[in-house]
C-alpha cells in the first residue's frame, strides 16, 4: 500500500512535504538558527547568508520564526486531528450501527455542523474569551467532525451486515466488541485520508486568525508573521512571500497525500 | 418540485438554526465575568447595565433568557454597540453592500471562469491545457488568501502601478456618477481577482470531473457518431449532466467566499463588514461580533437551503428518493 501510494508523483511529493512538515515542526529547537523572538539582526534586512530569509522590522530571523511557526501548526493541526478522530468515529460508529430515529437525530446534527461556519465561530470564540491555542483547539476540533462521521458511518453500513461480522455476532460478541474490534479497524484507511484533508483545512483557519492578529501572542505562527508583513508590504516583499509559501507548501503537502491515500483506499476494493 | 421534499427540506432548517443561536447564547453565558459585561461593555453605568438585565432577562432561569434572546435576534434586534452607541444592525447594514458586491462579483466570476476552464481542461484531458490547469488549480487551492492578495498588490498594484492599493474609492476624487462607478470598479478589481482565484479552483476541478466521465458516456458517443459537432457535443450533450456537481457546492462555497472576504477586506482595506469585524474585535466591541456571526450563519445556512432546491428542481431523482 505504501509503495503504491509513493509511487503516484502526487503522493510522493505530498508524502515529502508532509515529513518535512513534521520534522521541522518536531526538531524546531534544534533547526532554527536564532531565538525567534531574539533581537539579532539589522531591522528589516533582506535576505543575506546570516539570515537567508532576512529579518523584520525589530531585526529577528525570518527563517527562525517560519521554523517556529510549523511548530505551532503542527501542534495546532496534531491536536485537533486527535479531537476530530474521537468524535467523527463516535458519532459514525453509533449513528451507522444504531440506526432509526438514533441515526436520524445524529445525522441532522450533523448536516447541522456541517453548515456551520467553522471560520467565523473560531473568531466569535476568541473574541468572547480572548486568543489562546487551547480554545482555538477546542473550537476547531469540536466542529470539523461531520466529515469524517459520514465516512465511517458509511463504512459501518456497508460492513455490518458482511460475512465475518455476521460470524462474530454468532459467536456471542457484544456490540461494543463487534463495533471496535470488526467494524472499525476497516474504518481507519478512508478516516486517514479524509483526516488528512482536514487538517490542511485546519491549518488555513489557522493561518487566517493568526492573519488577523487572532492568534496567541505567545508563540510564533505563520499567520502572524504574515500579518506583520503587511504594514511593511512597500518595503519588505520577503516578510508576506516566505511565511505565505511555507503554509502554501504544508497545506499543499497534506492535500496531495490526503489525494492520492483515497485513491489508494478507493482502488483496494 | 413534490411539495414534500420541500417541506422536509425546509424543515432541515430548524436544528441548524437551533445551534446557530444556541452557540450565540451559549457563547455570553460562557464567556469569563457576568453576562451583562459581554452585552453592554465594561464601560457601562449602573443604570444601563440594570436596563440590560432587564431587557434581556438575566435575573430569570436560563430557559427565559434563552426564549428572550431568540426572540431578540428573529426580529432582528441584535443590541446595541457599546463603542458607537447605535443599533448592530444599523452599523451592519451600512457596511453589508461592500460586502455585498465583493463576494457577489467574486461568486459570479468565479462560477463563469470555472467552468470554462473546467471545459478547456476536460476537453484535453491528459495533455498540457489539462495539466496547466490542474497543477494551478492544485496551487491556488493551498495558497492562504492573504498570500494572493499581498503578491497580488506587490506585483500588480505597487511594480506595475495598475490598480489601487488599498480601499474601495479613491479619497482625493471619488468624482460622480458613471466615473464614480468605474473607480469603484477599478478599486474592486484586485480584491475580487484574489476572491474568486480559489474559487475558480474549486469549480473548475469539479467541472473538468464532471465532463470527462459524461464525455465518456455513449450518448456522447452516439452523438459523435453522427457527426455532431464537438462543440455542440460538449456544450448540448455532455455539459448540462456535467454541471449538477457544480450546483451542489454553490452553498458550501458561499460560506468559503465570506470567510474569504474578510481576509481579503482586510489585505485591501475592504470597508464591508470583514472590516467590521476585525475592527469590533479590537475594541472588544461584543454584540457587533456576534450580530455578524448570526448573519453569516443564517447566510450561509439559506444558501444551503437555496442550492438543495436547485439541486432537486434540476435533478428529479432527488426528490423522489
Amino acid at each position: 500500500m505504501l509503495v503504491r501510494l509513493l509511487a503516484s508523483p502526487g503522493g510522493g511529493l505530498g508524502a515529502a512535504l508532509t515529513l518535512v512538515l513534521l520534522v521541522v515542526g518536531l526538531a524546531a529547537p534544534l533547526l532554527a538558527p536564532y531565538d525567534p523572538f531574539a533581537v539579532d539582526g539589522p531591522a528589516l534586512s533582506r535576505p543575506t547568508g546570516a539570515h537567508p530569509l532576512g529579518t523584520d522590522a525589530l531585526g529577528r530571523d525570518l527563517l527562525s520564526g517560519i521554523i517556529w511557526g510549523a511548530r505551532t501548526s503542527l501542534l495546532v493541526a496534531g491536536c485537533v486531528a486527535v479531537l476530530v478522530s474521537i468524535v467523527g468515529a463516535t458519532v459514525g460508529l453509533l449513528s451507522g450501527y444504531a440506526g432509526g430515529w438514533a441515526d436520524d437525530v445524529l445525522m441532522r446534527l450533523t448536516e447541522a455542523f456541517q453548515v456551520l461556519p467553522r471560520f467565523f465561530l473560531a473568531l466569535v470564540v476568541i473574541a468572547f474569551f480572548g486568543p489562546g491555542l487551547d480554545r482555538l483547539i477546542l473550537v476547531l476540533g469540536l466542529t470539523s467532525w461531520p466529515l469524517l462521521a459520514r465516512v465511517v458511518r458509511a463504512e459501518v453500513l456497508a460492513l455490518r451486515t458482511r460475512e465475518f461480522v455476521e460470524a462474530a455476532r454468532v459467536h456471542g460478541a457484544s456490540r461494543t466488541r463487534i463495533l471496535l474490534r470488526e467494524i472499525l479497524p476497516n474504518a481507519v484507511p478512508p478516516a486517514i485520508a479524509l483526516l488528512g484533508l482536514v487538517v490542511a483545512q485546519v491549518i488555513l483557519i489557522e493561518a487566517g486568525l493568526g492573519f488577523l492578529g487572532l492568534g496567541d501572542p505567545n508563540v510564533v505562527s505563520w499567520g502572524a508573521l504574515s500579518s506583520e508583513a503587511q504594514q511593511f508590504l512597500r518595503v519588505a516583499w520577503w516578510l508576506s512571500l516566505f511565511p505565505g509559501v511555507a503554509i502554501l507548501l504544508a497545506v499543499l503537502g497534506l492535500n496531495l497525500l490526503g489525494d492520492a491515500l483515497t485513491d489508494v483506499v478507493t482502488g483496494r476494493r | 418540485m413534490t411539495r414534500r421534499y420541500v417541506l422536509r427540506r425546509l424543515l432541515q432548517v430548524l436544528p441548524t438554526a437551533t445551534v446557530i443561536l444556541l452557540v450565540g447564547f451559549l457563547l455570553i453565558h460562557l464567556a469569563p465575568g457576568d453576562p451583562v459585561l459581554a452585552l453592554a461593555g465594561q464601560s457601562g453605568d449602573a443604570e444601563y447595565y440594570a436596563f440590560m438585565r432587564e431587557k434581556f432577562g438575566l435575573d430569570e432561569p436560563l430557559t427565559t433568557q434563552l426564549a428572550i434572546y431568540a426572540g431578540n435576534a428573529l426580529r432582528g434586534d441584535l443590541g446595541t454597540s457599546y463603542v458607537q452607541g447605535r443599533p448592530v444592525f444599523d452599523i451592519i447594514a451600512e457596511r453589508l453592500p461592500a460586502t455585498m458586491l465583493l463576494t457577489g462579483t467574486a461568486l459570479v466570476l468565479s462560477t463563469a471562469v470555472g467552468i470554462v476552464v473546467g471545459i478547456v481542461a476536460a476537453t484535453s484531458a491528459g495533455r498540457w491545457p489539462d495539466v496547466t490547469v490542474s497543477t494551478t488549480a492544485l496551487a491556488l487551492y493551498a495558497a492562504p488568501v492573504f498570500l494572493l492578495g499581498q503578491l497580488a498588490i506587490l506585483l500588480l498594484a505597487l511594480r506595475a502601478g495598475w490598480f489601487p492599493v488599498q480601499g474601495m474609492r479613491d479619497a482625493r476624487d471619488p468624482g460622480t456618477g458613471a466615473s464614480q462607478l468605474l473607480d469603484v470598479g477599478h478599486h474592486l478589481v484586485l480584491p475580487v481577482l484574489v476572491l474568486a482565484s480559489q474559487e475558480v479552483a474549486a469549480v473548475a476541478r469539479l467541472c473538468r470531473v464532471g465532463l470527462v466521465d459524461e464525455l465518456a458516456r455513449d450518448h456522447v458517443r452516439t452523438a459523435r457518431a453522427k457527426g455532431v459537432p464537438e462543440r455542440v457535443v460538449v456544450t448540448k450533450h455532455a455539459l448540462r449532466r456535467a454541471l449538477l456537481p457544480v450546483v451542489t457546492v454553490l452553498g458550501g462555497r458561499v460560506g468559503h467566499l465570506v470567510s474569504g472576504a474578510v481576509i481579503v477586506e482586510v489585505v485591501f482595506g475592504w470597508p464591508g463588514i470583514g472590516r467590521l469585524l476585525v475592527t469590533a474585535m479590537q475594541t472588544r466591541d461584543a454584540p457587533i461580533v456576534l450580530g455578524i456571526f448570526l448573519l453569516v450563519a443564517v447566510t450561509v445556512v439559506l444558501a444551503n437551503l437555496v442550492t438543495d432546491l436547485l439541486y432537486a428542481w434540476l435533478d428529479p431523482r432527488v426528490r423522489y428518493s
